[in-house]
């Protein structure tokens, strides 16, 4: 597709900046956020941007994650558009937040520079903290690079505060990789333009105190059940109209985005499954190895939850064998995160795939063309079913 | 595609040329990405930048291992030869700063460039910040992108008044570096 360079400014900027300026095209109400490696770049240009009169937002500077989820659970509850960010241990102290947010169908946005969980005490890129939030109601995206970061914060924004979705929404971009390299992208000349895709949030039901309504009622034996029921079928149905929303997107940018993105998959052996910045070295990689005549092809996902399932089958149908790459673990668990979605969603299937898992990339270690190289020989072992790359003394 | 390596130490300015000249790329309508490698974040350690340029979009985001071109900022770093030259490709340029280019030594199998970054950096800026210096040699060296497109950058990223000092910088350590085998 080509782009739609009118009314868009090529630039250089790293990925919390390029977060920061969608949600200051977005024109956002209220922030509120609590700055932690490698995320605190996004707040300090945000808390720049209100300073400057560039951005009119209330910038609530708050005394942990727990109190900047709250704080815009309160403020998306009056009707306002909202923002914040984190990572690891700022999304672990907002964990019981996340589901507040869910359950009463607030439409925050929020972006998650990914990044280790400790111990060790790590600041690099992990995927533990996006698992996390991975049941808890909130709808995730992806970004492989700066561009996806910047486009897919605007594309949350009018996905969550569409009525008939009406959940909160993260953006994953993989710290450091992501967060702090600059690269070159395209943004709006400003506000006015994003407002066009993005008119401002109709709330269904607000804060208000001239029309006074509970939210976030009790609910025990008698009802909690059936409102779970309707949350889960609720979420379930979201994928139409996420589709629609990425779809307009596409055309507003001229930038093409879906649930998942395709590489030499249609005629491949094997395929390799990835989220995040790595979809970009797999796709270099695929490239030189299909020179080898090895017949191989990469999915990526741009949206985890809710999971793109009928995406997923229709992609890996003809496949021999699925590499599943899961930069997490899930201790105790049969296999690691991704994997175990992906086993759930082709168990029904006539024609399958095999499934093999690689644990790679723990803590922002490098995964390149050697460690690829090492994956490549140890899936082609027989009975190999789950496998750890790029670890010392392997 | 085109990929450097920046050797320094935290404090001298490592990931700030890494960041211009990726900017300065960007700026010419070419494809480039600036990596940082982030350890342990102090003044002093010695920090690792990485900078890729193309003419068309880069999908790969893994850090360099086999550079074209190493840069060196920080002349206490030489020594560690190895290091220097790990990973770098087969007739690959070094370019490294020295106080006192008379005691310059080649780096066998490999182009390799001087530049007395360290007085540079004294006499135009007063302080020991060789990184701009070491971009002006860098760009002597491989002309990825013209010196007007730096000092845009430069008076971008530092306003006028520093800005000036850089650009400043940058013009000597273009002009000064010297091929020595």
């Amino acid at each position: 597709m080509e782009v739609k360079v009118e009314r868009q400014i090529r630039t250089g900027l790293n990925g919390d900046e390029a977060v920061a300026y969608a949600a200051y095209h977005a024109d956002v109400d209220v922030i509120a956020a609590y700055p932690i490696t490698p995320q605190t770049i996004i707040v300090e240009r945000l808390s720049e941007f209100v300073h400057d009169g560039l951005l009119d937002a209330e910038f609530i500077p708050v005394e942990s994650e727990h109190s900047a989820l709250s704080a815009v659970v309160g403020a998306a509850a009056s009707g306002v558009r909202t923002f914040t960010a984190t990572a690891s241990q700022g999304l672990a102290l907002m964990y019981e937040i996340l589901y507040i947010a869910s359950s009463l169908r607030l439409p925050i946005v929020m972006a998650l520079a990914d990044r280790a969980l400790s111990a060790l005490i790590n600041i690099h890129c992990s995927h533990d903290d996006a698992y996390a939030a991975r049941d808890s109601g909130w709808i995730e995206f992806f970004a492989e690079n700066v561009q996806e970061a910047y486009d897919l914060v605007i594309a949350a924004f009018r996905v969550a505060e569409d009525k008939n979705i009406s959940f909160p929404a993260i953006v994953n971009l993989d710290g450091f990789i992501l967060s702090h390299s600059i690269e070159p992208l395209y943004i709006y000349e400003g506000q006015d333009v994003v407002r066009e895709f993005l008119p401002r949030r109709e709330p269904i039901v607000k804060l208000d105190p001239d029309k006074p309504v509970t939210i976030g009622a009790l609910a025990l034996q008698n009802y909690y059940i059936e409102l779970k029921r309707a949350q889960a079928e609720a979420f379930e149905a979201t994928p139409p109209y996420i589709r629609k929303i990425l779809r307009e997107y596409s055309e507003f940018s001229g930038r093409k985005y879906d649930f998942i993105k395709k590489y030499m998959i249609d005629d491949a052996d094997i395929g390799f499954l990835v989220l995040g910045s790595t979809a970009g070295t797999m796709r270099h990689v695929v490239r030189k190895w299909r020179e080898k005549g090895r017949k191989v092809g990469l999915i990526s996902l741009t949206l985890y939850r809710p999971f793109p399932v009928d995406d997923l089958r229709d992609a890996v149908k003809g496949l021999k064998k699925l590499v599943i790459m899961d930069r997490s673990y899930s201790f105790g668990s049969p296999y690691a995160q991704l994997y175990m979605d992906v086993a759930a969603t082709l168990y029904d299937e006539p024609e399958k795939p095999d499934l093999i898992n690689v644990i790679y990339g723990l803590g922002g270690r490098d995964f390149n063309e050697y460690t690829a190289e090492e994956m490549w020989e140890k899936i082609n072992r027989p009975g190999v079913k789950k496998i750890w790359v790029g670890v010392r003394g392997d | 595609m085109l990929e450097v390596r920046w050797h320094g130490r935290g404090g001298q300015g490592v990931v700030t040329s890494s960041q211009l000249l990726a900017l300065s790329a960007i700026k010419e309508g070419k494809y480039a990405i600036h990596i940082p490698e982030f350890g342990p974040e102090r003044r002093g350690a010695p920090v690792r930048a990485y900078t890729r340029i193309d003419d068309k979009v880069i999908d790969i985001r893994s850090s360099v291992l086999n550079p074209d071109i190493v840069v060196v900022i920080d002349p206490g770093l030489v020594k560690y030869r190895e290091m220097i030259t790990d990973g770098l490709k087969k007739g690959g340029k070094v370019i490294y700063n020295i106080p006192d280019p008379s005691k310059a030594e080649v780096f066998e199998g490999f182009e390799t460039y001087v530049v007395d970054a360290y007085h540079i950096a004294l006499e135009v800026i007063k302080r020991p910040i060789y990184n701009t210096a070491m971009l002006g040699a860098l760009i002597g060296v491989a002309k990825i992108v013209s010196l007007d497109t730096v000092y845009d950058a430069l008076i971008e990223r530092f306003g006028e008044k520093i800005g000036k000092l850089n650009i400043e910088a940058v013009k000597r350590g273009y002009e000064e570096v010297k091929k020595i085998g």
